[in-house]
């Protein structure tokens, strides 16, 4: 067996990171409403929420595992199935809405060959829409990862993606 | 020491940043360096100044140079010319739209003469990260004065003689909010900022954070005193990851300086700050949702009474107001209320910032006084309209506010007029539309964002904002029936009347101004199976104008052979077979050819 997999558990994350989330875990103890926080430092290290994940978490905080699928579900930030490892977040709001951002989404899933919300079979992207990055100034806008890309063309995104790629 | 000749301000706000700022400021610091000017030249980052379409954005001081759209490759010329010989760099500076003159000097930009920037004062000319330069414009004097020198119930009234409203939507008169939480009976009592900035396309909130968030902080020490509160909580989203970063550091400074903790100024007044960021829900912007969200449930509104002000987060009474109230607080203690009341009109009082966007010359920030004109804002400050195409509305207000036409645009802007003609002030979300954009498409536009953005508690938002947009997209798609206008506006008022929160009550709000100032464009979908603006595609037909030279090209590139005429003759298309892919149009040599 090569290294990569006996470091694979179940959950889809590996023991060092499992440590990471008892470690986060240990800083909310006792304190009140800890469990957005929790979830949100949970998933910047497994990358997204699985069912063990949320199982660990119940029982630590003493929280229904229940309630905890009925925060997870209601925003949009958290994500319980595995993500690619880059994030396209492609801006709909107003702003961009008025400067052609139904275009720009439209150049990314013909792209990507995928639709809004969804994973490329290889894992490389996810590819998401968000209700304004407040980048409004350079409608129409897409953030990948950390990176704001503004004024942009639907000509533009295949040079953009292939940064990534 | 050495002396400092000119200080190079660099934007480094979320909009600037995007467009390569921070490797401008890279290659300035080497350059520099290399010149051996790095001692007398210092650069300094700043937060927003609101004009990010034009980032990134370089001002040198002491001259005042307003250097837009500044790359890498511009830095070597821009050190030697202006830094070096003291010569300006004409192809750096900005062009107005309109008159192509190119403005050297920040203040004689047609963008900010008739701005009045008192919120936004520091925004772009200190560094936010620094709390000395906060504290050099006069910032925490206001805190000292209200600590030392006042009592809360003085506060209070103080801040009820400003006539202060909230700029979070509603425009409720904030002193009266924090007399409510004064009042009320507590052991504990919280303070809560809500940076939720729900309304797609208005980034104000952000920009104050980024570039000035000890004036919030401030803000909101001040209200923790006026109230009895010893903890606040800053509700901030998550997609604002730099406003985050910043008000982390800005907490920590104010806390090793003794401004935030225990016994401030010896006063005896204690108050903390934390923040939890928000998880991707417009909901939890509404107040109720908000404080669920804060003691980590599900971000669900609750029926109200009982207010905040008597029973908010974890029970207790909470004062909760927007992020520009709280920057509004400080000069208000400053400058006393009797300044600010003298600024705005009767019943609006102090400036009010604007997020402009949508198919204007200058997208960006605009603060100004309450009572000017909607038409001042667009075309004095926002330079028109793009490419010189005619105005047609102005959507303020988000997803719950409305549209104002051109026979509007000399209405003063304050929160009374403009409910009175059917918007709202909301948070300050402009959105501009010219002659191309389709007033139903607007419409489902916001609709489809409140419907997605539906908690689901409650029937009538739930189900009846569904209903509502599968109507509006029949309607786009020329499938509308005679009577939909009229099902729309009994929905309308059935939803306003029956939903238990403010997303459902205003959801139709779009639907409802849009039908009072443009109906014709609804009934020109419906009965002509035509979209005016030429903006629907399963609406837009194409026909050949008399510019025609009869060619041909286009009759070869139709597929389906739709386009009839002789060589130099005019064509025609056949409607009936047109498929409407477009192909002609960009065929054509003579712009021949038009949608709609
Ligand atoms: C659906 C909905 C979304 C809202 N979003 C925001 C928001 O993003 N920011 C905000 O300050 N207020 C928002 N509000 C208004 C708040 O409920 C609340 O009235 C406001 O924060 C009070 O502050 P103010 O008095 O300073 O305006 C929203 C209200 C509703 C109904
Ligand atoms: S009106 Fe809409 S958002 Fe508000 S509680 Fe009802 S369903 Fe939820
Ligand atoms: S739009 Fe397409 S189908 Fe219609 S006339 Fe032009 S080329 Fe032919
Ligand atoms: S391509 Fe243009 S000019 Fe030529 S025939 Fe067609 S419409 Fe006329
Ligand atoms: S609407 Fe797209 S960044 Fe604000
Ligand atoms: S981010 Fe630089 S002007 Fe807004």
């Amino acid at each position: 067996m090569s290294k990569d997999q006996t470091n694979q558990c179940c959950c889809g994350g590996n023991n060092e990171q499992f440590a990471k989330l008892d470690e986060v875990l240990v800083k909310y103890e006792g304190v009140k409403g800890a469990l957005i926080p929790v979830l949100q430092e949970a998933q910047n290290v497994y990358g997204y929420l699985s069912k063990d994940i949320i199982t660990r978490i119940g029982e630590k905080l003493g929280i229904a595992t229940s309630q905890i699928y009925g925060v997870a579900t209601f925003y949009s930030q958290f994500h319980l199935k595995p993500r690619g490892r880059n994030i396209i977040r492609v801006c709909q709001g107003t702003a961009c809405h008025v400067r052609g951002a139904k275009a720009i989404l439209q150049a990314l899933e013909d792209n990507l060959k995928i639709s809004a919300g969804s994973t490329t079979p290889d894992l490389k992207f996810t590819l998401e829409t968000v209700a304004c990055i407040g980048a409004c100034g350079l409608a129409p806008v897409l953030m990948i990862n950390d990176d704001t890309h503004g004024r942009l063309t639907p000509e533009a995104i295949p040079g953009i993606l292939a940064k990534y790629a | 020491m050495q002396h400092i000749r000119a200080h190079v301000l660099i934007c480094a706000g979320t909009g600037c940043t995007a467009s390569g700022a921070k490797r401008v400021e890279a290659a300035l610091q080497e350059e520099l360096a290399k010149k051996g000017l790095d001692k007398e030249i210092k650069i300094v980052e700043t937060g927003c100044h609101g004009f990010c379409e034009a980032g990134p954005l370089v001002i040198v001081y002491p001259e005042g140079t307003f250097y837009v759209r500044v790359q890498e490759e511009d830095v070597p010329e821009l050190v030697e010319s202006h830094l070096y010989k003291g010569r300006i760099v004409e192809r750096l500076l900005y062009k107005e739209p309109v008159t192509h003159e190119s403005v050297p000097n920040y203040n004689d930009l047609s963008f900010y003469k008739k701005q009045q920037r008192m919120v936004l004062a520091n925004c772009g000319h200190i560094n936010p990260e620094v709390i000395g330069d906060y504290i050099a414009s006069g910032g925490y004097e206001a805190l000292a004065k209200a600590l030392t020198g006042m009592s809360p119930t003085e506060v209070v009234a103080e801040v009820k003689k400003s006539g202060l409203r909230g700029r979070g939507g509603g425009g409720f008169p904030t002193g009266m909010k924090w007399g409510f939480t004064q009042n009320a009976v507590g052991d504990k009592k919280y303070v809560v900022c809500n940076a939720d900035e729900g309304d797609p396309g208005a980034f104000m909130d952000r920009s104050v954070l980024e570039g000035d968030p000890h004036r919030v902080i401030e803000g909101m020490a001040i209200c923790g005193y006026a109230i009895g509160a010893d903890e606040g909580y800053l509700y901030v989203r998550a997609e604002y990851p730099l406003a985050i970063k910043r008000l982390r550091i800005a907490i920590d400074q104010a806390e090793e300086m003794g401004l935030l903790g225990e016994n401030i100024f010896g006063s005896g007044f204690n108050f903390r700050l934390k923040i939890k960021e928000g998880a991707g829900a417009f909901v939890c912007g509404e107040e109720t949702a908000l404080l669920a969200s804060i003691e980590g449930k599900r971000g669900m509104p609750r029926p109200r009474p009982p207010f905040p002000a008597i029973s908010g987060l974890w029970g207790k009474p909470t004062n909760i107001n927007n992020v520009e109230t709280f920057a509004n607080i400080p000069q208000i203690i400053n400058k006393g209320s009797a300044w600010y009341a003298s600024i705005g009109t009767e019943k609006s009082k102090g400036t009010k910032v604007f997020a402009l966007t949508g198919r204007i010359n200058h997208t960006g920030l605009a603060e100004v006084p309450m009572g000017i004109s909607m038409r001042e804002i667009i075309f004095d400050i926002g330079g028109g309209i793009i490419g010189g195409k005619k105005f047609k509305a102005v959507q303020i207000g988000g997803p719950s506010g409305g549209c104002l036409p051109e026979q509007l645009l000399d209405l003063p802007v304050d929160y009374d007029s403009l409910i009175q003609v059917g918007a709202m002030m909301g948070s300050g979300g402009l959105v501009v539309m010219d002659e191309t954009t389709c007033m139903v498409d607007l419409a489902k536009f916001f609709l489809a964002f409140t419907q997605a953005e539906s908690c689901g508690k409650c029937t009538p938002c739930r189900e009846g904002t569904k209903r509502m947009l599968e109507i509006l997209n029949r309607i786009t798609e020329g499938n509308g029936k005679e009577g939909d206008i009229e099902l729309l506006e009994e929905m309308s008022r059935n939803i306003k009347n029956t939903a238990l929160c403010g997303l459902g009550q205003t959801a139709p709000n779009p639907v409802l101004s849009t039908l009072r100032y443009f109906r014709n464009e609804y009934e020109a979908h419906i009965t002509e199976k035509r979209c005016p603006a030429g903006a629907c595609s399963a609406l837009t037909g194409y026909s050949i104008t008399e510019l025609c030279k009869g060619c041909g090209l286009c009759k070869k590139s139709c597929p389906v052979e739709a386009i009839s005429g002789e060589i130099k003759g005019r064509h025609n298309i056949n409607s009936e077979a047109c498929i409407k892919c477009g192909a002609c149009i960009a065929k054509c040599p003579f712009k021949a050819i038009i949608k709609g």
